[in-house]
């Protein structure tokens, strides 16, 4: 997918001030945090539940390359390929090459963000081949000239259904529908063709089970259960961080995915796919693949943001973001937006080409206290600045400043003098109502805000001064 | 009891009554209030920043200056939850200092809580009548455990009705430089909890640390409100 994080600023802006967007935006309030406090209610303890899968996760990455290996020998035993993606450009690579070597020229897919990093639709187009999303989101963006995705787990979730309306009736040329079921109905009708007539179909998969060579899909449309059953081959495609050690772990982790994602006690799928279709048996591909995705998290593993590859991809730190809430998941860029993205985006593709998102967040700790696997992401966050302060990637002005502040916070007695005479000068600066209106310094803070002024004398000089009346008396 | 105040930068600043204010309080609460005159930042500019250097130089002087005290107090669940929960990250390849900074952190307080938990205030020295509304600031409540604390305060002053306004745990955009840095991001968010003031009703709307403070009384000013007062919960407990 191209990469437009360095539009941050941008971005953020345009999107603020979209009244439709804001308008759709609203609605994951209402849609997905309320839902998931309802739904973790039903849990008879969920921290406890969180943290065993965030210990289940921390395992499975913690000896990743010994589940990994034991995922490729069980699989591999029950007739599966594994294929391995170093970068991007090598799941392209590999799918067009499975493609060539099964004759397909009809494609469908269900959903993936791993296929997005590598633009995925586009390289099985430019080979000449026709590839059909079947997630309805992801349907909806690409038959929109592949809008890209603002959500993980809702890829369409910023347009309305309005929006659709119009889409579908200016795509299908079909009268404009104005119901939700009408909708559905009709990309359901489209769609059941594709599935019929496709010769592959591409999934993502949001585990991949290392006792078992299975892999997980958690889904509510059932799309992916016909993607991957109804043409001979399947691809399943996901990142080298999606495996965890057993099916038991599945169940736990399962507990808490649903709930944290959509507030559902369980999708309205899951499905478990564990090699090919045997003699006999009635459901299946007949080739199954996997491809295991690297592309940057090996790098991330045992790095100092690893921790972010326990995600499982719930969606919710966005959901919870205040940040998120207001400027949409395009402004951050890439495939993943929100907190979650705003490490793996710089860890994927290079600090140097994001960056805005380490530095975009309040650090609120929102995200980090619903995070089902305990991501600390504001300590992630804290850690790529760090690393940013340190490469030179942040403006010579802010460093210069912060070990102004540093130095000076030093030297007790010079703090005393300075800021004894900045107090009293932007007391001055505050006039009669002691608020400033402009700042010329700090016009990000007085292009919005007025900046109430200080008191005009610091609480030290006043403290020291009773000590001495103190004294005296 | 010696308890060591630390009265954060800000505070130091900006609005030095909040400091008297928290002291009074203190001392109400029977406490022997202590404040180390050379103090100044607990590092969290640089830390937040990505200036590791610069936070552990000042990490190290405060530990130094407060670890003789029984207690460290200060009117700010975000520098007290810098202490408590990120000075162990901060001191990490340094094992007597990690040591030293551990036991501070046991006895690092926010001011309410150390107030309602600790010190056990039955009776506060402020009046007030009116409606007030409570902001909750994101270290406090996410790092500190500050929730409850500051509502069984108020509910010991009799002129207070707390009128709880929507989305009272959200952000309300400060977040030290971001709040210059993203401006227009800041601004969103401090309006968004503007409106939930005055959505509430409440003629004062209460809270825990000088940063939000400033943020939310910025907007509310800019947006045209000077009749809404933003007040430290110090402030409002101790009288003025």
């Amino acid at each position: 997918m191209q990469i437009a994080s360095m539009h941050f600023k941008e971005r953020a802006h345009d999107n603020m001030g979209n009244a439709q967007l804001q308008g759709n935006l609203q609605k994951i309030k209402g849609k997905f945090v309320a839902k998931r406090r309802e739904s973790l209610a039903e849990l008879d303890d969920f921290e406890s539940t969180r943290e065993a899968a965030r210990a289940i996760r921390q395992r499975a990455l913690d000896d990743l390359d010994v589940w990994l290996e034991m995922f490729e020998r069980n699989a591999t035993a029950r007739g599966a390929t594994v294929l391995w993606a170093e970068t991007p450009a090598d799941v392209n690579r590999h799918v067009l090459a499975i493609a060539a070597r099964h004759g397909a020229g009809k494609i469908i897919k269900s959903k993936s963000m791993v296929s997005e990093e590598s633009a995925l639709d586009r390289a099985i187009e430019s080979a000449g081949m026709e590839v059909v999303e079947t997630d309805l989101g992801e349907y909806i963006l690409q038959i929109n000239d592949y809008e890209p995705p603002s959500h993980i787990i809702g890829p369409a979730l910023h347009k309305s259904k309005e929006e659709v309306s119009d889409l579908f009736a200016r795509v299908h040329g079909t009268a404009r529908k104005m119901e939700i079921n009408e909708l559905c109905l009709e990309a359901r009708q489209v769609l059941r063709k594709h599935y019929l007539a496709a010769d592959m179909g591409i999934s993502g998969g949001n585990f991949f089970v290392a006792e078992t060579g299975s892999v997980v899909l958690v889904t509510n449309e059932g799309n992916a259960t016909l993607t991957t059953t109804l043409p001979d081959v399947h691809v399943a495609i996901s990142g080298i961080e999606k495996i965890v050690p057993t099916l038991e772990d599945v169940a736990t982790l399962m507990r808490v995915l649903p709930r944290s994602a959509t507030g559902q006690s369980i999708s309205n799928y899951v499905d478990v796919l564990t090699g090919i279709r045997g003699d006999g048996e009635f459901h299946g591909a007949r080739h199954m693949y996997f491809i295991l995705v690297d592309a940057g998290r090996s790098a991330v593993l045992g790095s100092e943001v690893g921790a972010a590859l326990r995600c499982i991809r719930c969606g919710a730190c966005m959901n919870h973001c205040p940040v998120y809430q207001n400027i949409g998941g395009h402004s951050y860029g890439w495939v993943y937006p929100g907190p979650i993205g705003s490490i793996l985006t710089p860890s994927y593709i290079g600090l140097e080409n994001a960056l805005d998102l380490p530095q975009a967040s309040t650090l609120c700790n929102q995200c980090g206290v619903v995070c089902p696997v305990k991501i600390p992401l504001p300590d992630l966050l804290r850690k790529l600045r760090e690393q940013q302060f340190a490469r030179r990637l942040r403006p010579w002005a802010e460093r210069a400043g912060l070990r102004a502040w540093s130095w000076l916070a030093l030297r007790p007695r010079l703090f005393g003098a300075l800021t004894r005479i900045g107090v009293r000068a932007l007391r001055r600066l505050g006039g009669r109502d002691r608020l400033i209106h402009r700042l010329p310094l700090g016009r990000g803070w007085t292009d919005g805000r007025d900046m109430p002024a200080p008191a005009g004398r610091t609480f030290r000089e006043l403290h020291a001064r009773r000590r001495v009346d103190g004294e005296r008396r | 009891m010696r308890v060591g105040f630390f009265v954060t930068c800000l505070v130091d600043l900006m609005r030095p009554a909040i400091g008297f204010a928290a002291i009074r309080l203190l001392e109400a609460g029977g406490a022997r209030v202590f404040v180390p005159p050379a103090q100044t930042c607990c590092g969290q500019p640089g830390y937040n920043s990505g200036d590791r250097a610069g936070a552990i130089a000042l990490a190290r002087k405060l530990v130094a200056e407060f670890e003789s005290c029984d207690y460290l107090v200060a009117p700010s669940g975000s520098c007290t939850g810098m202490i408590k929960t990120h000075y162990a990250d901060l001191f990490r390849d340094d094992p007597p200092l990690l040591a030293r900074a551990a036991a501070l952190s046991a006895r690092t307080f926010e001011l309410t809580d150390f107030l309602a938990n600790v010190l056990e205030l039955d009776a506060v020295p402020g009046t007030y009548t009116g409606t007030v509304t409570y902001h909750d600031s994101c270290a406090g409540l996410r790092e500190m455990g500050v929730k409850q604390q500051p509502r069984a305060l108020l509910a010991r002053m009799p002129g207070v009705r707390l009128v709880e306004m929507t989305e009272c745990e959200t952000c309300c955009g400060f977040g030290g430089t971001f709040s210059i840095k993203y401006g227009e991001i800041a601004t969103r968010l401090a309006d968004n909890k503007c409106s939930h003031i005055a959505a509430s009703g409440a003629d004062a709307v209460v809270l825990g640390d000088l940063g939000c403070m400033l943020n939310i009384e910025g907007r509310l000013r800019r947006r045209g409100d000077s009749r809404t007062r933003v007040l430290h919960i110090a402030e409002l407990l101790a009288g003025e």
